[in-house]
């Protein structure tokens, strides 16, 4: 009996026994665990529209005219472009727009300039990222309207003879992954997220904040059971949950909304595992820092309220000010729209997501650590 | 048992709430195998050293030991041997009572829990019960529970924060003697309560009166050292004799008692003095042995003068 220590397996089972013993006979929340995600999913599905600027655009230019230089420049005037790097070759210029570090690739081919005083109508291609719609469409339109109005100005200009109503080349947009740029199949993966983040965050928060009020706290802390086994043995259930609401809303997007997916399940519920145990874990974490739960409910919305606006949910990641997307990147919500972005409509594989996955751990890590200083150990 | 060794020892414990200074200066030796009762009005601090003690709370000033552990420093120590009862019922009304006894001994890691907890419920008849929620349970049946809990993982110091309000006499009985039966096996216990037949069933008793002790020693001592001269009437019209004497030097404290009206002062002359008059029939006096209760009410009296 003498095993006492940060963390003991046998008290940690103990906590987890109890905790599951808990939440079955608490029918109603766990009715409303359910519940919640299905009607948010049907109030939320729709979509809302926004007007980004500024997206990262990647040039593969094989042209140094006058033409190419004053599209480039019309672009970036337009305010909705701005140019990352210029490329040399297709598969760099593939990897940006996979990766998402650049959200438009625009191809100018060789002899662009040459084609055009000639007459022969070049074609200018621009690809975009198309996997959240209301980030593109309105850059697209401006592309248009920057492009027409460049060459008209340039050809007007020197080349007089040139200028006509036509348009001088051969406009063509292509919108990858998600061709017919249909909102729901963005909004519709990303609620999945929003979704886990209130409910998970929420369902934790009120765990400790619960045990203080109750007055079981009083006996538990005279226990030699660690915060560390209170705070994991707690969370532990609720990741079935998590995984409980995961499904639902994963069939509804399904079977509801009609929303294709590409990738591997398989994939998207073991990395989800991250963000479920992430998000339960800031849950905690407040309760410890909460008095009574109307504080800690009170902690999780305001949690929520950035989850909702900062990460890429509601309004483009990359229209946000700068200040908005740090504080975006250190909210987990933010990669987990990225990561099942990514799995569900470009079929990302492990190491694609890779990239997403380990922001989540390190924010969950920090939470856990976090969460362990701030338990209160006294009743003081 | 050989040369009696302090579970407790602790010396100037203080503890402050905002600019109230709850428990002050409290100085507290209990030996091994002690029965060691802890007295004191309400709001007097009792639940505040008790916390103090195991750790849920900690002191403002002050230190000593717990099981030779020190207070402030090794509670991780100490909190495995210690069975605390907190006055307020503080186990799962959600669990079951077996459920709540089983997730108390995983946590203590006690072996053979199936067989403990039976054992246990067993001994507190708590079988009727063993499968209805907790917090379903009548007043005195929680404070069953949470006894049965403090008791499973077979602690060396019990830490009783009134185990037995709203207990049945019976089972206040056996409560005692199973207390009793512990102590005989060398555990300690710290059992603060109100009742006065409680308080004469422990071996030393302490009084505490809004954060300061007043006294500290067995029984007996306690009634010498208050030297109370106490005189018993019985007769008629009782009632507004006690409020006539009530206000008469010398009389510190007046109460009925059945048909009796018990009267005491710590000034034994000016009480006779006092009291003379009333001598005459119908009315019969007669000087008894002081009760603990008018030392207790007394030193209440003068820790609020204070
Ligand atoms: N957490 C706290 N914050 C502020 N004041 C407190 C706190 N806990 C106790 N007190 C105050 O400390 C005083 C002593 O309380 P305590 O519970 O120790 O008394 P007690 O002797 O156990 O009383 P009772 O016999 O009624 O149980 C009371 O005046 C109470 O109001
Ligand atoms: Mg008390």
């Amino acid at each position: 009996m003498n095993a006492s220590g940060v963390f003991s397996w046998r008290r940690f089972k103990a906590v987890v026994a109890k905790e599951f013993v808990q939440m079955r006979r608490d029918r109603l929340t766990f009715a409303m665990l359910v519940v919640m995600p299905l009607m948010q999913l049907v109030l939320f599905g729709y979509a809302i529209n926004s007007d980004p600027r500024h997206l990262p655009t990647a040039v593969l230019s094989a042209d140094n005219s006058i033409f190419s230089r004053s599209v480039t420049a019309a672009m970036r005037n337009s305010e909705y472009f701005d140019i990352l790097r210029v490329v040399t070759t297709r598969a760099e210029a593939e990897d940006l727009l996979r990766t998402g570090t650049a959200q438009f690739v625009l191809t100018i081919p060789e002899d662009f300039g040459t084609k055009i005083l000639r007459g022969e109508k070049p074609v200018l291609l621009l690809e975009a990222d198309a996997t959240d719609p209301s980030a593109t469409s309105n850059a697209v339109g401006a592309f248009k309207e920057a492009v027409r109005r460049a060459l008209d100005r340039d050809l007007a200009g020197a080349f007089g003879n040139l200028a006509s109503s036509d348009m001088a080349v051969d406009l063509r947009i292509h919108a990858e992954y998600n061709p017919e740029a249909i909102t729901q199949y963005n909004i519709v993966p990303g609620l999945m997220g929003t979704i886990l983040t209130l409910t998970l965050v929420m369902i934790t928060a009120l765990a400790i904040t619960r045990e203080t009020e109750r007055g079981t706290m009083e006996n538990l802390l005279s226990t030699p059971v660690s915060p560390l086994e209170v705070m994991i043995g707690k969370i532990l259930p609720y990741i079935l949950v998590g995984y409980i609401q995961m499904t639902l809303i994963m069939l509804a997007t399904r079977f509801l909304f009609n929303v294709p997916m590409h990738g591997s399940l398989v994939l998207i519920y073991s990395l989800s595992v991250l963000f479920i145990a992430a998000n339960l874990t800031i849950g905690v974490t407040f309760s410890t820092l909460a008095r009574n739960q109307l504080q800690a409910l009170q902690m999780s919305i305001f949690f929520f309220m950035p989850s909702m606006l900062l990460t890429g949910f509601m309004f483009p990641f990359r229209g946000m000010p700068a200040w908005a997307q740090v504080v975006g990147s250190i909210l987990p919500l933010t990669h987990y729209l990225r990561l099942v972005r990514g799995i569900l409509l470009k079929g990302d594989g492990l190491e694609q997501s890779l990239t997403h996955v380990w922001p989540m751990a390190l924010i969950w890590l920090a939470a856990v650590v976090l969460g362990t200083i701030f338990f209160r150990r006294t009743l003081d | 048992m050989n040369a009696p060794q302090p579970v407790i020892d602790v010396r100037g414990l203080t503890k402050i709430f905002g600019d109230k200074t709850v428990v002050k200066g409290l100085d507290m030796r209990v030996n091994q195998g002690e029965i060691f009762g802890f007295l004191g009005p309400n709001g007097s601090g009792k639940t505040t050293f008790i916390r103090m003690l195991c750790g849920l709370l900690k002191p403002d000033a002050g230190s000593g030991t717990c099981l030779g552990f020190d207070i402030a420093s090794q509670n991780d120590r100490i909190k495995p041997h210690i069975g605390y009862m907190t006055q307020r019922f503080s186990h799962y009304e959600d669990l079951t009572v077996r459920e709540n006894l089983l997730f108390i001994g995983r946590i203590y890691g006690v072996p053979d829990l199936d067989r403990a907890v039976a054992a246990c419920i067993e001994r507190m008849s708590l079988g009727r019960y063993e499968h209805q929620l907790a917090g379903s349970l009548s007043g005195g049946w929680k404070q069953r529970l949470a006894l049965s809990a403090c008791t499973l993982h077979s602690p060396r110091l019990l830490l009783l924060d009134e185990p037995t309000a709203g207990v049945d006499p019976g089972a206040r009985r056996d409560f005692w003697d199973e207390v009793h039966k512990l102590a005989a096996t060398g555990v300690t216990a710290l059992i603060t309560t109100h009742y006065m037949d409680e308080a004469e069933r422990c071996h030393r008793l302490a009084y505490i009166a809004y954060g300061d002790l007043l006294a500290d020693g067995t029984a007996e001592e306690l009634i010498a050292q208050a030297q109370l001269l106490t005189y018993a009437v019985s007769g008629p019209g009782l009632s507004p004799l006690g409020e006539r004497l009530k206000e008469l030097p010398g009389v510190d404290q007046v109460a009925v008692f059945g048909t009796n009206l018990h009267v005491s002062g710590r000034d034994g002359e000016a009480l006779e003095r006092s009291l003379a008059p009333f001598m005459a029939e119908p009315l019969t006096f007669r000087r008894i042995p002081t009760t603990l209760e008018e030392v207790f009410i007394n030193l209440m009296q003068q820790g609020r003068k204070a």
